[in-house]
């Protein structure tokens, strides 16, 4: 089943580029396969014994046995609702793609597909090779589709995105080369704790680049500004959740001395990212501005509650890794709306798009609230969860997250008000319509996601580790 | 009277298809008419190499043990097979992409011999097991080449290649010569087994000599910083030609180095482990830093090639079992990426009739999906992305590295890694991301039609790439056989 999920996009997306399809048809069979996949994913949540938890659905072959690698695939907790944000986004990624219209459709559309099994792959990886290998491999299809179908800025984007990423991952393919051969196994579930510092950065600096970490996001407000809106949708609310999935799988639970002795720093650094991002995207001057470094903070905030190690901070970076999927990938497809209607991001043009617009007021609005964590919303718990987690380690980290939030409704009100109300702005001409039921039929779907898990945040955050005991789990090292 | 040694035809049998393929093909230059010639003498070397290919296979099954021909001259064992496999097919691909090259067709009969004759060669200099077979082969091949270079006299280019590599190539192997005089002074014996018996380990004549078999070895696969002729001759010489030395000529010089190191001077193996690791990390420097500015399509590939001579001296240089089958794994889609790759810039050149630079492959994937597609997966293999096999040739050269204890050429293996991201990227974005329109670039008089046999010729060359990433353990398994031929 797990591997069937990895499979059947990318088989799909090959099909979609391999056939003489025309645009119709190759966006429906897409966004078919894409349907298809969330359809396996309702099943795998279905029979994924949550009682017993651990690792369920695994499957192992042979790769190459003299260095014990091998193709070793399987579904834990909390991977079960990353899997579940990556199909559900991706479909809606797909559906707006479809909708919106790409050149190439056929190369658009396998691209996406064999993005999808990418990230899925990295998710279920169970072999330290697999996983590296699903995690470059995301990047492959990436490249391509900022390169070739993103703004004029694309080519500089894509460099820095690529350059700034493949750093951080080849430190990594060192630092698995030196834990793998030293524990002269390289699947997951096997190999022990390591207390090597040098080996924890690797990782770590394969993470904190692709989440982004603060200093390391210089690659972020051009790669989000550069690509189209579904793509931006996918880097910060999908692709951005494989770094933050790797520091809990790999790097909090098998490196238990050196995230005992880095955890003050990398504490420290997910502080400045969280207020810097936070006042960074107070001052961008256009909505993918905005969402993108509210992107950065919320990694930040999320990082955090992964590196308070204790179930609090856990469940809530988990909860909060599924809502920040979420909301931003509704937001960026609502900034790829706007944009296509006014075709300008800029907040200064923009403005009183609400007058006449009920569907794009309420949706947004919905978003917006949801994102800037008001309570009775699911971000509401899933930060009040990490706060709670780090203020073990000091109350200090707990009052910077407060401030955050306070920040995070700074900038989320600004992006709805200079949106949505104020004055008519230049851009915006009474033509502009309000939202097509097609783009309804995008976006509803996730706002009805992040309405269902404000009803039931426990849904996630008391179904993702065994026997709802996250620190015992990640000591056991999910084993 | 001498008595005649006991020859075992059919360890010989590989040499022997590609010498007769040779001679067949340069009679056609005389006894077939004119319109014949070409198809003629390219099948005569395509069937010579196909030989090759299966005889070498049939020879890898029936060679478990290790075994010497010809008074031990040559060496029959899986190490030779495996390097013959590779030198085979790439002669067979390099023959389906020379096929449409636009050259003065009465040459076609000397091109074709001269193409069998270099793999002849080929396959006799990984078979080697004395000095003096092992210079034989050298200079074969060699001169063959040199040949080849300069085999389109009117283009100035491929003149000043063929000069180039002749002179400094005649320089590599006079060192190559003195070496092996050296140590044959130092020991008094030929044949490599019987000089890791006679060597002393602290003899200043046999490490001279052991020195200079390096450095001649060096020459051979354009490792930094005996690289000097690389990209010139790289550029000039045939596209075709390119890709058959880039990929055949480093497998030999590669293997034959493995060889050499491993059985005649493993007394010496702390001297030569660090000089390649040295000569490794000049090359990853040199190639990759060189290749950053450059703008020729055939020059990018020429210094990649120069900085995958330092990757594949990596495995050689922790001298282990696990490195040699680490080089012998990486050859593989290695010498696959590599000969796709200078066949879809082939293709690109005959549509233009220009070298293939940066500006002008502007739009090209688009416009031959199947080329531009494997041209993407050649460049992501040599950048060591997964779903290639350049990926777990990598990986497998960094454990290698790693187990030997040598973490540090690890981290430089990594760093360089990341610098050939720019240029190697630079292509697949030059392929894709800009518009034919956008430079008004058309081919002249309209697109040439496809080339079916260049076609089929780079799609083998995917189907290695990637399907050596998918089928690591069967290659390692073959890798790991040869490998055992030799005494860690």
């Amino acid at each position: 089943m797990t591997t069937v999920l990895i499979l059947l996009p990318i088989a799909a997306g090959l099909l979609i580029w391999l056939l003489p399809l025309n645009r119709v048809s190759a966006g429906s069979l897409a966004l078919l396969a894409a349907l298809a996949e969330v359809g396996i994913w309702i099943q795998l949540v279905a029979r994924y014994d949550f009682e017993r938890g651990g690792l369920q659905f695994d499957q192992q072959r042979n790769w190459f046995g003299d260095l014990n690698v091998s193709y070793h695939v399987g579904v834990y907790g909390f991977s079960v609702w990353l899997i579940g944000l990556t199909v559900v986004a991706m479909a809606a990624a797909i559906a707006y793609a479809f909708w919106a219209g790409r050149d190439r459709t056929r190369a658009y559309m396998g691209l996406m597909l064999f993005l999808t099994g990418a990230i899925v792959g990295v998710f279920t990886a169970q072999d330290l090779l697999l996983f590296y290998a699903a995690f470059e491999a995301m990047m492959i299809p990436l490249y391509v589709l900022v390169g070739v179908w993103g703004g004029p800025g694309r080519m500089a984007a894509t460099l820095k995105f690529v350059i700034y990423t493949m750093a951080g991952s080849l430190l990594m393919l060192a630092a698995i080369v030196v834990y793998g051969l030293s524990q002269n196994t390289f699947d997951l579930v096997d190999i022990g704790p390591s207390s090597s510092n040098w080996v924890f950065l690797g990782f770590i600096a394969a993470f904190a680049i692709k989440a982004p970490l603060f200093p390391l996001h210089g690659w972020l407000p051009d790669a989000y500004r550069e690509s189209s809106p579904e793509v931006a949708a996918i880097l910060s609310g999908v692709v951005s959740k494989a770094a933050a999935y790797g520091f809990l799988r790999i790097a909090v639970a098998k490196f238990p001395e050196p995230v005992q002795d880095f955890r003050a720093p990398i504490l420290a650094l997910a502080a400045v990212g969280l207020v810097y991002g936070s006042l960074l995207a107070f001052r961008a001057p256009d909505v993918r501005g905005v969402i993108a470094y509210s992107s950065l903070a919320q990694m930040s905030l999320i990082t955090m509650g992964v590196f308070a190690v204790n179930d609090l901070g856990l469940d809530g970076s988990v909860l909060q890794m599924v809502n920040h999927g979420l909301v931003s990938t509704a937001l960026f497809l609502l900034a790829g709306m706007v944009e296509r209607r006014t075709l300008t991001g800029e907040l200064g043009r923009l403005g009183g798009m609400a007058r006449g617009r009920p569907a794009l007021a309420t949706l947004l609005m919905t978003t917006g609230v949801i994102a800037l964590a008001v309570p009775l919303s699911s971000a509401f718990a899933g930060e009040f969860l990490i706060l709670a987690g780090v203020l073990r380690h000091g109350w200090g980290w707990a009052v910077v997250g407060a401030v955050a939030i306070v920040l995070a409704a700074m900038y989320m009100l600004r992006l709805i008000s200079a949106v949505l109300h104020r004055e008519v702005g230049p851009a915006v001409s009474d033509a502009a319509l309000d939202l097509r039921p097609a783009e309804l039929g995008v976006v509803v779907p996730l706002v009805a996601c992040l309405i269902a898990l404000s009803a039931w945040p426990a849904a996630i955050s008391q179904h993702s580790f065994r026997g709802d005991r996250p620190q015992a789990d990640v000591e056991a090292q999910f084993r | 009277m001498i008595d005649r040694p006991q020859i075992d035809w059919f360890a010989l049998a590989p040499v022997n298809a590609l010498l007769l393929a040779a001679a067949l093909a340069l009679l056609c230059a005389v006894l077939v008419p004119r319109q014949w010639r070409k198809p003629v003498a390219g099948v005569l070397c395509a069937l010579g190499y196909a030989a090759a290919f299966g005889l070498a296979i049939a020879l890898y099954v029936r060679s478990a043990q290790a075994q010497g021909v010809v008074v031990d001259a040559l060496r029959r064992d899986r190490l030779a097979e495996l390097a013959t496999i590779i030198v085979a097919a790439s002669g067979l691909l390099a023959t389906a992409i020379s096929y449409k090259e636009r050259w003065r067709e009465h040459h076609a009969g000397e091109y074709y011999a001269l193409l069998a004759a270099a793999g002849g060669g080929m396959v006799f200099f990984v078979g080697a097991n004395n000095l003096l077979t092992l210079f034989l082969g050298l200079e074969w091949f060699s001169i063959s080449l040199y040949i080849l270079c300069a085999i389109e006299r009117d283009r100035l280019g491929g003149l000043e290649a063929a000069l180039k590599y002749l002179v400094i190539g005649g320089f590599g192997s006079a060192v190559l010569l003195f070496g092996m005089a050296l140590v044959y002074g130092a020991t008094g014996e030929l044949e490599l087994s019987a000089i890791a018996a006679a060597g002393r380990e602290s003899d200043s004549l046999l490490l001279l000599g052991l020195a200079m078999i390096v450095a001649g070895l060096a020459f051979k696969a354009s490792a930094a910083p005996f690289h000097m002729w690389t990209p010139d001759v790289y550029e000039g010489a045939p596209t075709p030609v390119t890709a058959f030395m880039s990929a055949a000529t480093k497998t030999a010089a590669l293997v034959a180095t493995l060889r050499i190191l491993v059985t005649a001077f493993p007394e010496n193996a702390h001297v030569w482990t660090v000089a390649l690791a040295v000569i490794a990390v000049c090359s990853l420097v040199v190639g990759n830093l060189a290749a950053l500015v450059q703008k020729s399509v055939k020059r990018i590939l020429a210094y990649s090639s120069i900085s995958h001579a330092g990757f594949m001296l990596i495995p050689i240089a922790a001298n282990s079992a696990l490195g040699g089958r680490a080089l012998l794994y990486y050859l593989v889609p290695y010498a696959a990426m590599s000969l796709g790759a200078f066949a879809v810039v082939a293709a690109r050149e005959r549509e233009l009739g220009v070298p293939v630079t940066l500006e002008n492959l502007a739009g090209y994937g688009w416009e031959r999906p199947l080329l531009g597609i494997s041209m993407w997966a050649f460049m992501l293999g040599f950048a060591g992305f997964p779903l290639t096999g350049g990926f777990v040739g990598k990986f497998y050269a960094f454990a290698a590295a790693y187990r030997h204890g040598w973490t540090w050429l690890v981290i430089v293996g990594v760093i360089a890694t990341l610098v050939s991201l720019y240029y190697y990227l630079g292509v697949v974005r030059a392929m894709f991301m800009r518009r034919t329109e956008d430079l008004q670039l058309a081919p002249i008089g309209g697109s040439p039609p496809r080339e079916a046999l260049l076609q089929t010729a780079v799609f083998a060359c995917l189907v290695v790439t990637v399907g050596s990433f998918f089928a690591v353990q069967p290659l390692i398994d073959l890798a790991k056989n040869a490998a055992e031929s030799l005494a860690f």
